[in-house]
């Protein structure tokens, strides 16, 4: 059961995530979308969206960082004032980003035109990230220090992962909040290419270095044909 | 020097009648799809009025358009940080209730009820709950409504006049109102393209149109607040933006777009302007009330033969060329100089030009008595029943020199053509109006017959677009063989 829960469900989430990532992208680019309802409600969305958006980044980050650089981390986290900074810091963005999702939520079952362009996904999509941070809020509260004893059992399990060589031996004896937040969050991860959650990877960042204007040409510019260039010498010569 | 050409249009106001033909047009064709019902590419405001959507011309609300630093003398740039900060709520967005939830009625309840002693009513419903609606707003809804204080009175062109002036217009001799169709105005400085955060939207090279790429948009919405036009659209069920095209496949295929095509009081104008790219950002950032004569400048004579060298170099086919030095547009911007940009304080560049209404009080009630004006038929410029401060600060960012110039060259035509037809006026009338204008008679007389008389092909000088070429260089012709046409096989539904 072990094995099926934490070698079979990341690699088959990998597996979907970044295969069916690119097949959305490259064979059906129409429908990667954010999807914003903000023209259809824009004053709850505020109250919602923002915080939501804002805390889940910074929890991504924080596990991402934990993940890269675990020695630095539990060296950071030595001295206590630094580790009560980080772990309220991140208790309060996934507060912020609990809130936030209830008020979307909420939103979204209040307003009848919202009600309309939901699909079944995006319902998939609230039920699994409710369950993604409550269990992480759950796991801050009841387990503490997280941020410090991540770095040194959980990051070797997901480095096995990613190294091809599984080894479930450390998150087999986690309590099993651990094992649903980490197990929801392969899941979450398949679902990427299936839902709008396939939004944060296209995250706009070439806009910092590109141009402000863009100007396309049907023709190569530089290579253009010069037949209407001939045509003014044709003309020129004709009226000599 | 980086000559282009760019497809630009005029429209003549005093030839509109409001009658929303082009709208329908533009409608049937491109924005009869769900999520896009509640889009008039095309649309027709009566002026004085708050437009659609809203107040789209308050730039306090909507923050479109660029601003010029003054210090620096820059155009505005901080749609980088404003576009990825703004990401997750645009605030300065306009949602739906200001433009209007699109309603139909349940016609089938007229045929399914049953046998009553009362007629069956068909009950409006939302386009998009398909629920019961109390319709509170619709396509339209401030037409003719000149001097209604929920439309004309909340205008925000009327921020430079003076209470005084702004009550005069609403006395009931002097009231008026004036039609302001409006499209894409598929600008050289677009503010929509600049503020995509992920490069959906941008300028066509060859003829200058702007187009969103529905397979790269990525509803962040940008677009919408950006465009200072609110000509960008976001359709809600597909969760892309969307924006006139310009009827982009009519056009290559030498048609006129379908606004213009069906324009029943034939207002409109399409041709090709010839432009220095290069000028683009000068135009921009210049002073307010330089803004129209610099936007005047960047278009290049057409039959300049340094132009026409420097272009056919960049690539411009003669018979683009050609069509420049055919232009209506070229005549009425820039050898008559009688149309003018709208809002060019938003400082896009906009390429749709306005023939400014002429508006004469014909007459003024005095002791309770309806008199015609005693100077002369039309009365004075400056008596006009639209103040010269009102269409300064739609059409020449205030300049109302400007409009001056411009109302008494149209004048002056009208002087002239009355002399030459009726013939009932002091003929000192005419000769003042036409020198104050500075228009010798045959220019006179050619503004007149391009107003009053012009034959289809006189409005409407459309490039050849060339696609042939355009083929033949990236693609191999042999492969594109049966390929080109306007159909796609992938589908353009809703993505999850």
């Amino acid at each position: 059961m072990t094995n099926f829960w934490f070698i079979g469900l990341p690699y088959a989430a990998l597996m979907i995530f970044i295969l069916g990532s690119l097949l959305r992208y490259k064979l059906i680019p129409f429908q990667v979308s954010s999807l914003s309802t903000q023209f259809l409600e824009g004053k709850k969305l505020f109250w919602g969206n923002r915080p939501f958006h804002w805390g889940i980044i910074f929890l991504f980050f924080g596990h991402l960082i934990a993940f890269l650089f675990p020695k630095t981390l539990i060296l950071w986290n030595g001295v206590p004032l630094r580790l009560m900074i980080i772990e309220a810091a991140a208790f309060a963005f996934a507060v912020s980003a609990l809130i936030g999702l209830i008020l979307l939520i909420i939103r979204r079952l209040s307003n009848k035109k919202l009600q309309v362009v939901t699909s079944k996904m995006d319902i998939a999509v609230y039920v699994v990230l409710l369950l993604q941070i409550i269990s992480g809020i759950w796991i801050a509260l009841f387990y503490r220090w997280g941020s410090t004893w991540f770095a040194s059992s959980l990051t070797p399990y997901l480095k096995s992962i990613f190294t091809l060589n599984p080894d479930v031996q450390i998150i087999a004896t986690m309590p099993w909040m651990v094992k649903l937040h980490v197990s929801s969050a392969f899941v979450m991860l398949g679902m990427i290419p299936f839902t709008r959650f396939i939004h944060f990877l296209v995250y706009p960042l070439a806009y910092l270095w590109r141009p402000y204007q863009l100007v396309i040409w049907n023709w190569e510019r530089k290579k253009i044909r010069k037949s209407s260039k001939l045509a003014i010498d044709h003309k020129i010569t004709k009226q000599q | 020097m980086d000559i282009r050409s760019q497809i630009a249009m005029v429209f003549h106001l005093d030839k509109c009648i409001g009658c929303h033909t082009c709208s329908i047009a533009c409608k049937n064709i491109w924005t009869d799809r769900k999520g896009s019902e509640y889009m008039w590419w095309n649309n027709v405001e009566t002026k004085p009025g708050t437009g659609y959507p809203t107040k789209w011309e308050d730039q306090d609300i909507y923050k479109g358009g660029w601003k010029l630093d003054n210090s620096k003398g820059e155009l505005q740039t901080n749609w980088k940080s404003k576009g990825l900060g703004n990401i997750f709520h645009n605030p300065n967005m306009p949602s739906m209730d200001d433009y209007y939830e699109p309603f139909t009625y349940r016609y089938k309840d007229l045929f399914t009820s049953e046998e009553s002693n009362d007629q069956p009513t068909a009950i409006p419903v939302s386009q998009i709950t398909g629920e019961f609606i109390n319709i509170k707003g619709g396509p339209n809804w401030d037409d003719d409504l000149s001097g209604s204080p929920d439309y004309a009175r909340n205008d925000v062109n009327f921020k430079n006049l003076d209470p005084a002036e702004q009550e005069a217009m609403f006395q009931l001799e002097r009231m008026t109102f004036h039609y302001l169709p409006r499209i894409c105005n598929h600008c050289l400085n677009p503010a929509c393209v600049a503020a995509c955060p992920s490069g959906a939207i941008y300028k066509r090279g060859e003829d200058g149109v702007v187009l969103v790429n529905q397979e790269k948009c990525r509803a962040w919405r940008m677009c919408v607040s950006a465009c200072p036009y609110k000509k960008t659209y976001y359709n809600w069920n597909s969760g892309k933006s969307e924006k006139c095209i310009l009827c982009f496949p009519r056009i290559e295929s030498g048609q006129a777009p379908a606004c213009m095509h069906t324009c029943v009081g034939r207002i409109r104008y399409l041709g090709v302007m010839l432009y220095d790219a290069d000028e683009i950002k000068n135009v921009a950032s210049c002073a307010e009330n330089e803004l129209v004569e610099a936007q005047r400048n960047i278009y290049l004579d057409p039959h300049d033969e340094e132009v026409i060298q420097a272009a056919t170099e960049n690539g411009i086919s003669l018979s683009t060329i050609e069509s420049a030095q055919k232009s209506p547009v070229w005549k009425f911007v820039k050898e008559w100089e009688i149309a003018l940009p709208l809002h060019p304080e938003f400082r896009t560049v906009p390429n749709l030009f306005y023939v400014p209404p002429l508006l004469p009080a014909m007459a003024t009630v005095k002791d309770g008595k309806y008199e015609n004006q005693a100077d002369s038929f039309w009365g004075g410029i400056d008596k006009m029943r639209v103040p010269l401060k009102y269409l300064a600060s739609m059409f020449s960012a205030g300049n109302t020199d400007t409009i001056r110039d411009v109302l008494g060259k149209l004048m002056a035509v009208r002087h002239l053509r009355r002399a030459l037809t009726v013939n009932d006026q002091d003929k000192d009338i005419t000769a003042i109006a036409m020198k104050e204008s500075g228009l010798d008679q045959d220019t006179a007389n050619a503004i007149y017959r391009l107003t009053s008389l012009p034959k289809f092909g006189e409005r409407f000088v459309i490039p050849e677009a060339h696609r042939e070429e355009a083929i033949e260089m990236l693609n191999d012709t042999e492969e594109f063989k049966g390929k080109t046409g306007f159909g796609t096989r992938k589908s353009f539904e809703r993505g999850l």
